[in-house]
């Protein structure tokens, strides 16, 4: 399997050209536009339409629907980044959910209490994946894979069956998904300011650098220094903080909360990362490109509804979304592959 | 292989097969029902559809690649078989036709890995998400039934006399010729030269887009076939058979021994590794242990059974070598 | 070399062939007349199956039987078909079931009665010739109608674009109520007004229906009511009104529990709502089972028994037997059950 990431030697001469900094940026930026575009598009011919469609309390509903979707996804991205992935997100956020909705219908702790325990939960989870990750050296598709089962498995074994409803819950805690901070809704304020952090800090700090280098060559990092293992275990323990936050929130939105909640999230979240223009393979991609496609998919999924489609095409369309979208990176590096064989600069 | 992936492999193979006494053991130990002729018949029909296939998502890992898309191709097959029987075509017909439609998915799914140069992880996901639509497409929210009784009993029913489902006598073949295919052809070869080194495969003459296309396509037919035995089991095609299904395939290659990174593993440790899985899960069930609980113990079985290995590896290698060749003696 | 790692597999695999082939036989005779009743529920974390349960131990203690309770927790018929074949090779006397999918478990649940095995049917039937007796709650057709009378009720002039939400979309009960529902509103003028524009599938899945409801919402703003004759959709969708606003603008009716729903009552999102008594149902289905179990009653049409606490019952011609009548549940009486 070769990876082929944005500073590869063979792009080098390019990044040489415009500054490593700029060529990042500058796919970076196009890729998002790229989604921004495609957002656009849909807006504009299903408002055509269906006018109903344009409109602010539609739009909050797809955001509120992405908010959830968006936290999880700014962790997938971090470990994405450096060449790993983790396929056990979905059952963390149902363990946190059913966790702290069970602490609270127990009166066990009260809401600030409950969201501390979820969060630290949602930690914990991810630093056990990052364990056997850097530390144990299972590959993480296999790792994630088996704590997706173990965590899930716990998940059933302290709900029994049983399940947390909307009665069980305090008004302040299923008060947060209803409420709003200046006009916008908590959900979605909660989940863009955890974006733009990430954001912020992926691309500004010396570790958000390391990171991306750690995805595109894992081999030359080390030779570099960079503290791999360290980091890849700290990309999977922000992995399941975000997760645990999602998990926390999760109650509050749903009312209800089984064993079963997020079951499946894993493929929105890998589905909405990719989408978004993250390379699978690492070493490139962004927190705001993922958050993108997150809101592209459900925006789709929206529109659909909308128009009285059938919703059974809805995962068939997200299937082509996601080939569409790989296919589109892979021809675009392609494309810088060639610019640069034709000026010579191999 | 290499002598010493054979090696490994073969201790590996032992181990499985010490983990499933210990399992039926455990079984026995847990219910008075398990050790039984129709108990263990029930528990291999259940096996049967994921086995199935277990055997061309082996090859096509040893070959670097992987499939995801498996379940939901079972899930479409089902659905077309159900559209097709429902609009009154004969299952002599409905059946090949849903096995071809098998093999387009696996040739899509190809193509965009060896053509596109797209990676298969990515594009099985989204496979895995168009198939699975598709099947609702065709069937929507409903289910078909109203099955010929041979179809129903070949799919849930035993060979005449015996205990032994008839899928199991269809996966006995297949696991045969798989066994054959993989260690005494020249395709099996090269599927383990492709997944020890694309590169120096390709260089050597091997036609590895072509052989990564054909391992896809069958796939695709065999995800078919099982979904056509697992709507006979149910005597119901609905669009969400096979749901789920993808991570216990996965996990049973993987705790078979075949190497995520591809170039090593072997059938008989995938086969073995089904039945380790298939024989815990029953053995708990039977203890009325419920399947999403039992999860735990498949889970940390999948990791403990790589991080073994690696962390044998590992040490292995930190340990200084012996001296590799005797001291000549001077006479 | 290969030889070896070749006998290893052989004598693995040839030991489980053995099992399977020869395999001694396991309980030919089927079920005891000791009371050994299992419960199969369409899914297990549903607070609506967990009060029938309540019944059914009630029964069994009244009986002096075993009780237990196993099951699925996604309520798909293939989920289901594990656990009958584990009770099978139980040996249980009796399997009470509650069908997600009436033709995918047939297969399965003959073998058991092959083996002796009764098979009562409770809430939503499997295929006829599956089960020895089917407890139906309350009349299907009258269950539909009631539904579509309370819609009429809460609509302000029973005029409007209606929705229902269903659980899955092979429920054996759930399709049966939803088709009166449609019969009754073609057929009594009384509903000409009502237009029914979409039926949507919750999957009994608190997440799933949460999804559904919101989608019934954007898509169908016109949209005066909704029915959702499933605990689970019903709490949710209640739950969807309020968080949205639009609780009092879009009516909601259905089947639910009354601890589950009477917040939503109290506070006007629902108006009414009905049900039958849960934990009876149980019960009776329990009984019926045991009396199977003892011979003492065949299961064929026009038998008559005595269950109980509850009473006396008729089978039917179809085999079924029917509990009662369904219960209306509004605010004022919404206090005095408590399940």
């Amino acid at each position: 399997m070769s990876a082929q990431a944005i500073d590869s030697p063979s792009n080098s001469a390019l990044a040489g050209r415009l500054g490593l900094e700029r060529t990042l940026t500058l796919v970076a930026r196009l890729r998002e536009a790229g989604i921004l575009l495609v957002l656009l598009a849909v807006v504009v011919i299903v408002t055509i339409q269906a006018p109903l469609f344009f409109s602010v309390s539609n739009f909050e509903q797809i955001l509120l629907n992405v908010s959830l979707i968006a936290i999880v996804a700014v962790g997938q991205t971090t470990v994405v980044l450096t060449r790993n992935v983790d396929l056990s997100v979905g059952s963390v956020v149902g363990l946190v959910a059913f966790a702290s909705g069970d602490l609270l219908k127990e009166h066990t702790l009260g809401v600030a209490g409950a969201i501390a325990v979820g969060c630290a939960l949602g930690l914990g989870l991810g630093a056990l994946n990052g364990l056997i990750v850097a530390v144990a050296r299972v590959p993480a598709i296999v790792a994630t894979l088996g704590t997706l089962y173990v965590y899930r498995g716990l998940d059933f074994l302290i709900a029994g069956g049983k399940q947390v409803s909307a009665i069980d819950l305090p008004h302040d805690y299923l008060g947060i998904a209803s409420s709003s901070v200046l006009g916008i809704p908590t959900l979605i304020v909660a989940a863009a300011l955890i974006a733009v952090v990430a954001a912020y800090l992926l691309r500004n700090s010396g570790v958000g650098r390391q990171l991306y280098a750690i995805g595109s060559n894992p081999a030359a990092a080390e030779v570099v220094g960079i503290p791999t293992q360290r980091l890849i275990f700290g990309a999977f323990v922000v992995c399941g903080l975000c997760a645990g936050v999602a998990g926390v929130l999760w109650g509050s939105r749903f009312g209800s909360v089984n064993a079963l909640a997020a079951s499946g999230l894993e493929l929105q979240v890998i589905a909405a990362v990719v989408v978004g223009g993250v390379n699978i393979f690492g070493g490139s991609g962004t927190v705001v490109g993922a958050v993108l496609g997150a809101i592209l998919l459900a925006t789709i999924e929206n529109a659909l509804r909308i128009l009285h489609l059938s919703e059974f095409w809805l995962l068939a369309i997200d299937g082509a979304i996601i080939l569409l979208a790989v296919g589109t990176d892979a021809a675009i590096r392609g494309y810088f592959q060639r610019i640069l064989v034709r000026t010579g600069r191999r | 292989m290499s002598t010493l992936a054979l090696a490994l492999s073969r201790r590996w193979e032992s181990l499985l097969v010490i983990l499933l006494v210990a399992f039926i053991v455990l079984g026995s130990s847990l219910s008075p029902f398990f050790l039984s002729g129709s108990n263990f018949s029930d528990l291999t029909s259940n096996l049967m559809e994921k086995a199935i296939m277990a055997l061309p998502l082996a090859l096509i890992i040893i070959a670097g690649e992987i499939d995801l898309s498996v379940e939901s191709m079972l899930g479409l097959a089902s659905a077309l078989l159900g559209f097709t029987y429902a609009l009154g075509w004969p299952l002599w017909l409905d059946i090949p036709l849903v096995l071809v439609a098998g093999a387009t998915g696996g040739l899509l799914n190809g193509l965009l890995v060896t053509r596109a140069g797209l990676p298969s992880l990515v594009v099985t996901l989204g496979t895995l998400a168009l198939y699975r639509g598709l099947a609702s497409v065709v069937l929507g929210p409903r289910s078909v039934s109203g099955w010929p009784q041979w179809f129903t009993d070949f799919g849930f029913g035993d060979v005449p006399g015996t205990l032994i489902p008839w899928p199991l006598l269809v996966f006995a073949v297949l696991a045969l010729a798989f066994l054959f295919v993989l260690n005494r052809t020249w395709i099996g070869r090269q599927i383990y030269a492709i997944g020890k080194n694309k590169e120096a495969a390709r260089y050597s003459g091997i036609d590895v887009a072509k052989m990564k296309t054909f391992l896809f396509i069958l796939s695709g037919v065999l995800s078919a076939l099982a979904g056509v035995i697992l709507t006979a089991r149910f005597s119901s095609a609905r669009a969400d058979n096979g749901q789920g299904f993808v991570l216990d395939v996965v996990t049973s290659v993987l705790l078979g021994g075949v190497n995520i990174f591809g170039g090593e593993g072997t059938i008989v440790g995938v086969v073995l590794a089904i039945f380790v899985i298939g024989v815990l899960r029953n053995g708990l069930t039977l203890a009325d242990v419920s399947p999403d609980t039992q999860s735990v113990a498949v889970g940390a079985l999948l990791i403990l059974s790589v991080a073994g290995p690696t962390l044998v590896r590992r040490i292995s290698a930190a340990r200084p070598r012996r001296q590799l060749t005797k001291p000549v003696s001077n006479s | 070399m290969r030889w070896r790692r070749g006998s290893q597999f052989a004598t693995a695999g040839m030991a489980i062939l053995a099992l399977v082939a020869c395999g001694g036989s396991s309980g030919g005779g089927g079920g005891t007349t000791a009371l050994n009743i299992a419960f199969l529920p369409k899914a297990v974390n549903n607070p609506y199956f967990d009060v029938a349960a309540s019944g059914g131990q009630e029964a069994a203690t009244a009986l002096s039987g075993q009780f237990k309770q196993v099951g699925p927790s996604e309520a798909t018929g293939a989920a289901q078909i594990p656990f009958i074949q584990t009770l099978t090779q139980q040996n249980v006397s009796a399997i009470v079931v509650s069908a997600d999918d009436p033709d995918a478990i047939a297969p399965a649940l003959k073998q058991a009665m092959a083996k002796g095995i009764k098979v009562v049917g409770y809430d939503s039937s499997p295929a006829k010739d599956a089960r020895n007796v089917f407890i139906n709650q309350a009349d299907s057709k009258g269950i539909g109608v009631v539904q579509v009378q309370m819609v009429c009720d809460e609509i302000p002039g029973c005029a409007g674009e209606i929705a229902v939400l269903s659980a899955t979309s092979t429920a054996t009960n759930q399709n049966a109520w939803i088709q009166a529902m449609k019969d009754e509103l073609a057929s009594n003028s009384k509903y000409a007004g009502l237009k029914l524009v979409k039926v949507a599938y919750g999957n009994d899945d608190p997440q799933t229906s949460t999804t559904e409801a919101q989608a019934l919402l954007t898509s169908y703003p016109n949209l005066k009511g909704i029915i959702s004759p499933t605990t689970v959709g019903i709490s949710a969708a209640a739950q969807v009104l309020k968080q949205t606003g639009k609780a009092g603008k879009v009516q909601l009716t259905g089947l639910g529990t009354p601890n589950l729903m009477r917040a939503f009552v109290k506070d006007g999102t629902c108006k009414e709502f009905a049900l039958w008594n849960v934990k009876d149902l149980g019960y009776l289905a329990y009984y019926t089972a045991a009396l199977l179990v003892q011979g003492k009653i065949k299961g064929n049409p026009g038998e008559k028994f005595t269950a109980g606490r509850l009473g006396d019952y008729t089978i039917d011609p179809n085999g079924v037997v029917l509990l009662g009548p369904p219960f209306v549940f509004k605010a004022d009486n919404i206090d005095q059950l408590n399940f």
